[in-house]
């Protein structure tokens, strides 16, 4: 089945596959999905949400008798990761809202994920316990102290099976490590260490220690009033544990090596497109914030996506991006109402494919938009429970900017603002996706013929 | 400006292109005029554009300010009239504005189960 891996955007055909979450006509804040991810195998799929809640499924086993459903993700654990807090020394409340969940590579039967909220991270295992001992001799299968005067016979307790029970335990809490809101988290390469990064600073961890934290990236200015930037996001590279990246609020990028020094504040490369100094407007600082950045499966380029586009940077040049998609021009003529109503400020997600030849990014309308890097073809699709008939394939989406707008087109002035999709995510090899529209969850796949 | 490689569907060409046309007999890029309307409704608005102010905005959030003698001062000040309740989240509210125990947001964590495993 990896007919669909790497394939050319005409011979993928994008198929509903399941929606997860309710029809509720309103939402309720604690369900908006805030993170999606798969693990580093696809098995297993986490979302977080407003809520602080954790939603894990997993795909099950594909089976012969129904070849057509390339195995469905269901419920697989679910915990509260995080409460909402008050921190009264500095009159600060903490949302419970998750910001990021990072899957670490299994290591053994149990599965480990770090999930963050503003202010704490926390490593959580998700383990299955399928058996348990029976026949003890002090105490009965309740759990009832037996009478020791009348145990006449020694038995020794064996394990039974018993019915699957998936928990999820912390392992870790990394926390008080951060003035600011932690935006991102990332695993490093060797497995050991990772880092979390807030609005000015990033500090890294070893997994085994949660009292102390290094920090290796600080952006604090001496004096306040001269802040310019902030860290928008932060990423390690998949192979070299000593490289990563940070992205500004500036719409720059700035490599750092760990290697060079211990505090990684002068940056090895530095990555940004010269401004056309004729387009500067008052939004220009705003719409080129980025709002996130992804290295590449195979390391060679970073993604980057701010407001209006999605880029692709070669690491050996940094003078400008090797590629930029738009993601949503027409909203150029929109930006004051989107000012007003501060959606300006979204901020929306990108994903690469498995093979790095397509990548992905989110829009408004539960529109979504793929990239395919080789063919240069794009696609909007939507994520819409009109289009939820199982396997029905997904009709691409068309926005009309002004003039004649044809039957299945849509006008910009009709696009819902309010339905964003800020949070995508693509298996690691397979063509399936995840898409967080507000409350709901949609997972689909390519057709299998 | 040049549509670059990968731009988004024909029909959006077609349309960026009549709009181009227009601009370029005006020669005001949408951004700008978007910026032009902007400034006429709020004419104070800074002149820092995404500067220290969106910036502080951003560190800021969560912030809740209290002051309980200010708090009982009010209350006492006006025993007979409403008190004022807060606007739609701005963080950076001080001075006249007293949060009631109303206007507070319930911080009760979601103890239900996420509808997304039900």
């Amino acid at each position: 089945f990896l007919a669909g891996f790497g394939s050319l955007m005409q011979d993928v055909l994008w198929c509903f596959s399941q929606v997860k979450g309710t029809l509720d006509t309103g939402v309720t804040e604690a369900d908006i999905i805030s993170t999606v991810e798969f693990n580093h195998t696809g098995e297993l799929l986490a979302t977080g949400d407003k809520g602080g809640r954790v939603v894990i499924f997993q795909r099950e086993q594909e089976s012969k008798n129904q070849p057509h459903r390339r195995g469905e993700y269901n419920v697989y654990s679910t915990f509260q990761s995080h409460e909402p807090e008050f921190d009264y020394l500095k009159s600060l409340e903490i949302e419970e809202k998750i910001n990021k969940i990072r899957w670490l590579p299994q290591q053994n039967a149990a599965y480990f994920l770090l999930s963050t909220n503003d202010k704490t991270v926390k490593l959580w295992k998700v383990s299955e316990r399928d058996k348990r001992p029976e026949g003890y001799n002090l105490k009965d299968e309740d759990g009832r102290l037996r009478d020791p005067s009348m145990i006449t016979v020694l038995r020794v307790p064996v394990l039974r099976p018993m019915d699957l029970m998936v928990e999820a335990t912390p392992r870790r809490v990394f926390a008080n490590a951060h003035t600011y809101h932690i935006n991102s988290i990332s695993v490093n390469s060797d497995y050991e260490t990772y880092m979390s990064a807030d609005d000015l600073r990033i500090n890294l961890w070893n997994f085994e220690i949660t009292n102390q934290s290094f920090n290796i990236v600080d952006i604090k200015p001496a004096n306040m009033e001269e802040l310019t930037e902030v860290i928008t996001a932060a990423e390690f590279h998949p192979h070299h544990c000593n490289t990563f990246v940070y992205s500004s609020s500036k719409g720059t990028i700035r490599l750092c090596d760990m290697r060079t020094a211990a505090l990684c504040d002068r940056h090895a490369k530095f990555f940004e497109e010269p401004e056309d100094p004729s387009n500067r407007s008052f939004f220009s600082e705003i719409i080129s914030s980025i709002s996130d950045v992804k290295f590449s499966h195979s390391g060679r380029y970073i993604m980057t996506r701010d407001y209006l586009t999605v880029k692709v940077w070669d690491l050996n040049m940094e003078n400008r991006p090797i590629e930029t998609y738009q993601v949503h021009d027409y909203l150029r003529s929109k930006l004051c109402s989107l000012y007003e109503n501060d959606c300006i400020f979204d901020k929306f997600e990108c994903v690469w494919n498995g093979s790095d030849s397509v990548i992905m990014t989110g829009s408004y309308n539960n529109f979504f938009r793929m990239f395919d890097r080789n063919t240069k073809r794009d696609v909007t699709l939507e994520a819409s429970r009109e289009n939820s008939k199982p396997r029905a394939i997904l009709k691409p989406r068309k926005v009309c900017v002004g003039g004649k707008r044809r039957k299945d087109e849509i006008s910009v002035d009709s696009l819902d603002f309010s339905k964003k999709i800020l949070h995508t995510a693509w298996h690691p090899s397979e063509n399936i996706i995840a898409v967080a529209a507000t409350n709901n969850l949609y997972i689909f796949q390519d057709k299998v013929n | 400006m040049a549509a670059p490689l990968g731009t988004g569907a024909f029909t959006e060409e077609t349309g960026q292109e009549k709009q181009d046309a227009q601009e370029k007999d005006k020669a005001i890029p949408p951004e700008r005029a978007e910026e032009a309307k902007l400034k006429a409704k709020y004419p104070n608005l800074g002149q820092k554009p995404g500067g220290s102010d969106f910036l502080m905005k951003r560190l800021q959030k969560g912030q809740k300010y209290f002051d309980s003698g200010d708090y009982n001062m009010a209350k006492a000040k006006m025993k007979n009239k409403q008190l004022p309740s807060a606007g739609p989240d701005k963080n950076l509210v001080t001075g006249d504005h007293i949060p009631t125990p109303q206007d507070l947001p319930q911080r009760k964590s979601s103890l239900v189960t996420s509808k997304l495993a039900g």
